[in-house]
């Protein structure tokens, strides 16, 4: 403290016309001014003199820390004779200098040649009755000592640990956390004396013992379960030591099974930290019970009380731990939290943007249809004021809402039709196009206004990228819309004023109109031609190709249309190959046309890793893929040539597995409906090194399902180890029905063994056969779920004699939230004006469901809920629909299931 | 380096501790955590937007949080030192608040209620090694301020700070002059 402590008056103020001065101020400000690294550690050979100053060797050794601190790297050499001068300071008595010295040593370590120079000095101060010089020695010799060093002080260590000086205790318990990666077998030795220091009474060392503990025996999980609950019945004080103990009581329960009629472990233990006089332990007890696996509204009911509390506290950290915490409940059980949503709505104007986010996102979760309305038009105005990441959360968070209430489509789209105008980057841009997007793909209905929207914002968008991908969304949805027509001026917009990027995909998407819209192709045409003289070539060339395929020439003369080759439908073909065959063909004398059958396919590609999320589903976080409101499996589909004319994909169903994990092959199946036609798809690996796979199909039996005819087998021509490749059947069934079976299916194959030494594959394979899980068809799987804004209207907008009531038991469930998703599963319908959320301690329920069917009328259910004290669920169904035919389908679902 | 414990252990972890000045540059920094990888870039440039992202908040009084690049960060304002505790997303808001605290009031205690970019400079050594006897390589060693600062001086805990004898000169003079004012004040 001595040495600069002398200079400790009163800093100066700065004098204004601080700006204009400011290198001149920086000299008088710091007294690091103008430092050198060269020069410090020429100064640092004063350590070497026979009568060190202890003085100014503390003073080099700050500025040889503030170098580090200010990122200053030192090179081996400069670091090793730093640490060899340092050594030398040992001799020094000196209290402060003796601490930089522990410092710099912890900064710039040894090479573990030289850690011996300063071992025997370390170990002096670690015996020595300076209770400061122990614990200080201790933590730097558990940074620099290998095992077999430690071996020798390891006695120390231990004596350390039950050390009655608090400082001396913490540093050996806190070197013992750090040393058990490397050598946890010396650690594990002390754990009695880890044992001892739990009872010590400093609350610092509580906390590090009680870690170490816990971390000692953390590979044993019957020591772990008795630990802890010897821990929990301890009186432990230190607030920060009884936060670990919760945190490991939290892991305990996530480990041990769960059993539904048997009290959770632990859960009156959590319940009462909630009670405990420290904060920290407060929302660390909160925190352990949201995230119980499975957790109930009765036992969320306590930390949400509490939590409910810090809302309106004083201080910011308070505030913002709640919040989150309930921001997380909010996610799974938005209706436990809806009782706080008064403070949440202050909490939107908080001044810490964190807070008012988590806040805003939070009412989005929980709030209740009433409130959407209100709360968008409090978000416009708070949107401005938020980092770009933060609105992200928010746009993706009113995604999400609106697929809970689909009725409030409007106000939603408005408020993102709005932000979308605002300035923002790119994610932010394209995270809330998604969400449109997104709620397009939820609400038909909402289709056209959502592309009036992005035409308006293509007219005044930075991003060239999304430009492209919003022009051939138009070209792809525009010519299905009621008014193809509207969209062509902001199309032919973009080719007046954009880049030649924009302008090119303009072009595209100009043509589109005009090949699916024939009444429109003369004005396309016109159009076109004036692009032909385009300073950019390749907007020429596309105006020129698409001129032609319209059925026009330059010179503006009508033409009989040239159908669309194979490669503009996105045939699977190689680029590679494409441009090696191109190549060829130029060296020929092209005196006949090429031709496109000699370009080989793409190439299956071994998938690394299974991609996450069902294939389809709407991707709200992903911003990578492209812009687009087909499924991936519509885009698949279209590539098969035998497919082209099933007409649109009505729906594809959740992929099932039909085999075990884990064994030879994995085959699983999607079902894709058309109008009158199933096409199951196969997805199958070979997961074998030793083989490969030609020929493969799958054989369904039709026995049991014979409304359906089967049309046709498409077989993978070959399976190599490691990738996924694809089989379909396809079959037929009469349009309007929905029938149902099961289908008994074998997978049929050609095995040829692979050489592992060569890797050369044999010439002649086997025939073999493998057998499958029956494929069942469901009627729900002719129901697309589709939400409708007033149940009440369609449902008396439907014919009363297609009425089918019937009342059925389904068995013992958890909670009648359980029951009703399991029946809104099970039916495939789409649950309605946000009846699928259950009230908590509720007996009885009704749940409004609504479906499309595949010829594009209506199905409707009304399902009511009861529950008995045992837990025994019945349901009452009554159901309208297109037809009874459809009614009756619905209840052979539930009666089948 | 302890920040992989972090997922196996429960232990709570520290990332970082950070002191800037008013115009955002760095007084001294203390990171615990490899996702920096010792790179001086990677440092300045979280240090640059942390500073931009919160310099306009009142965070005087009590002190304010936010989550920022994937971590929770508290952080409090006095005179023109901008003090910042870094940790995980999931990390506990109010140890870390502890952490804060233990780090502004020992400084405070260090420089004699005089903290300001100069004085820390000035003391760097002292401020060096509260942050040291703080949190230990990531792990939180001590929350007590009043611990942390008489462990500073060298003092055993029983002695307490602000022992006379101790002192030089000049040390002494300034805390005489202290006195003073106070008695004057009154």
């Amino acid at each position: 403290m001595a040495s600069n402590a002398q200079d400790n008056h009163a800093p100066l103020r700065a004098q204004d016309g601080k700006k204009d001065e400011d290198d001149e101020e920086d000299f008088e400000y710091s007294p690091f001014h103008g430092i050198e690294k060269g020069a410090v550690l020429q100064e640092a050979r004063i350590f070497h003199a026979a009568q060190t100053d202890s003085r100014k060797c503390q003073q080099v050794l700050t500025r040889l820390l503030y170098l580090l601190t200010q990122g200053e790297s030192f090179t081996k050499n400069e670091a090793t004779e730093v640490f060899f001068s340092c050594t030398k300071l040992f001799q020094n008595g000196d209290a402060n200098l003796r601490r930089l010295v522990y410092l710099i040593i912890k900064e710039l370590p040894p090479g573990s040649d030289e850690v011996i120079i300063v071992t025997a000095s370390l170990m002096k101060d670690m015996t020595s009755n300076n209770e400061l010089y122990k614990g200080g020695s201790i933590r730097v010799l558990c940074r620099i000592l290998d095992s077999s060093l430690l071996q020798q002080v390891e006695r120390y260590f231990k004596q350390a640990i039950v050390d009655k000086a608090p400082v001396v205790a913490s540093a050996a318990l806190v070197s013992g956390l750090h040393m058990l990666r490397e050598n946890p077998d010396i650690v594990k030795r002390w754990s009695s004396e880890v044992q001892d220091a739990v009872q010590s009474r400093n609350p610092m060392v509580q906390f590090h013992s009680v870690a170490l503990l816990y971390q000692l025996k953390s590979g044993d999980r019957l020591a772990i379960s008795k630990l802890v609950s010897s821990l929990t019945r301890g009186n432990v004080r230190s607030p920060l030591a009884q936060m670990m103990i919760v945190r490991c009581v939290a892991r305990v329960i996530a480990d041990s099974q769960a059993y539904a009629d048997q009290e959770r472990p632990f859960y009156d233990f959590l319940e009462s930290c909630l009670r405990h006089k420290g904060e920290m332990v407060i929302f660390e007890a909160a925190k352990a019970i949201v995230e119980l696996n499975g957790v109930t509204e009765a036992e969320l009911a306590p930390a949400i009380t509490i939590l409910q509390l810090f809302l309106s506290s004083s201080k910011p950290v308070l505030r913002f731990a709640a919040v989150r915490i309930l921001n997380k409940v909010a996610i799974d059980h938005p209706m436990a939290v809806s009782n706080c949503n008064i403070d949440m709505e202050t909490l939107i104007s908080d001044q810490n943007r964190s807070i008012a986010t988590l806040a805003i996102t939070t009412l989005l979760k929980t709030g209740n249809e009433s409130s959407i309305d209100r709360l968008m038009k409090q978000m416009s105005s708070f949107m401005t004021e938020i980092g770009d990441e933060f609105k992200i959360v928010v746009v993706d968070a009113v995604h999400k809402l609106c697929i809970k209430f689909p009725t409030k489509f409007r106000s939603m789209m408005s408020f993102l039709s709005s932000v979308l105008r605002e300035e923002g980057g790119f994610e932010y841009k394209k995270s809330i196009i998604n969400a449109i997007l997104g709620i397009v793909r939820t609400v038909a209905e909402s289709k056209e206004t959502a592309l009036t929207h992005l035409c308006e914002f293509i007219e005044d968008c930075e991003f060239t990228y999304l430009s492209t991908q919003i022009l051939h969304l138009l070209g792809e949805e525009g010519p299905k819309t009621s008014h193809p027509a509207k969209y062509i001026r902001y199309v032919y917009n973009r080719i007046i004023l954009e880049n030649a990027t924009v302008r090119a995909a303009a072009v595209a998407a100009l043509a589109n109109f005009g090949m699916r819209v024939p009444s429109l192709a003369p004005r396309v045409r016109v159009l076109l031609r004036r692009t032909l003289r385009d300073n950019d070539d390749e907007v020429r060339d596309r105006a020129t190709m698409y001129l032609k395929l319209l059925g026009d020439d330059a010179t503006g003369e009508q033409q009989e249309p040239t159908p669309r080759p194979k490669v503009l439908r996105g045939q699977n073909v190689s680029l590679a190959g494409l441009e090696r065959c191109l190549r060829e063909y130029l060296d020929t004398p092209m005196t006949e046309a090429f031709d496109m059958a000699g370009v080989p396919e793409k190439e299956l590609v071994p998938v690394e890793a299974s991609k996450p999320g069902a294939p389809g589903a709407s991707g709200s976080g992903d911003l990578s893929g492209d812009l687009s409101l087909k499924s991936d499996f519509e885009e698949a589909l279209q590539q098969i040539p035998e497919f082209a004319d099933l007409g649109p994909l009505f729906k594809s169903c959740d992929a099932v597995e039909l085999v075990e994990k884990e064994t030879e092959y994995t085959v699983s199946c999607v079902k894709h409906i058309f109008a009158s036609h199933v096409v199951l798809q196969f997805d199958m690996t070979n997961t074998i090194e030793e083989q490969v796979l030609e020929d493969v199909s799958v054989d369904v039996d039709l026995a049991e399902a014979e409304a359906y005819e089967e049309v046709l087998t498409i077989p993978a021509t070959r399976l190599p180890y490691g990738v996924v490749a694809q089989t379909y059947v396809l079959l037929a069934y009469e349009q309007g029905t929905m029938p149902f079976g099961r289908m008994v299916s074998t997978l049929k194959f050609v095995v040829k063994e692979i050489d592992p030494s060569t890797g050369d594959e044999e010439e002649d394979g086997f025939e073999d056969e493998y057998p499958l899980e029956d494929v069942y068809c469901s009627p729900g799987d002719y129901l697309q779920r589709t939400k409708i804004s007033n149940f009440r209207n369609a449902w008396d907008a439907q014919d009363p004699d297609t009425e089918v009531v019937d009342e059925y038991g389904i068995g013992q469930r958890d909670s009648l939230q359980d029951a009703v998703e399991a029946v809104v599963e099970t039916l495939g319908l789409a649950a309605c004006e946000g009846t699928e959320a259950v009230p908590p301690n509720a007996r009885s329920h009704v749940c409004l469901l609504h479906g499309r069917t595949t010829a594009g009328g209506s199905a409707l259910a009304r399902v009511n809920f009861g529950m008995d004290r045992n837990y025994e669920v019945a349901i009452k169904l009554t159901v309208r629909g297109e037809s009874q035919d459809v009614s009756e389908s619905l209840h052979a679902i539930v009666a089948e299931g | 380096m302890p920040m992989d414990m972090a997922n196996k252990s429960c232990m709570p972890m520290v990332k970082a501790m950070i002191l800037l000045d008013s115009e955002g540059k760095r007084i001294t920094v203390k990171y615990y955590s490899k996702e920096w990888a010792l790179s001086v870039k990677e440092q300045s440039n979280f240090e640059r937007s942390l500073f931009v992202k919160t310099c306009r908040t009142n965070a005087r009084g009590e002190p304010e949080i936010i989550m920022f690049d994937n971590h929770v960060i508290v952080y409090k304002f006095v005179a023109d030192v901008f003090f910042y505790v870094v940790a995980g997303t999931e990390e506990n808001e109010i140890a870390l608040a502890q952490v804060l605290q233990a780090l502004t009031e020992s400084t405070s205690t260090l420089l004699r209620n005089s903290v300001e970019k100069k004085s820390i400079l000035e003391n760097l050594d002292l401020v060096l090694i509260a942050m040291d006897e703080i949190v230990d390589n990531g792990i939180i060693f001590e929350t007590d301020s009043a611990q942390v600062a008489s462990r500073v001086t060298m003092r055993g805990k029983d002695e307490g700070f602000g022992n006379i004898s101790d002192q030089t000169l000049s040390q002494a003079f300034a805390s005489a002059k202290e006195q003073f004012s106070k008695h004057m004040l009154r």
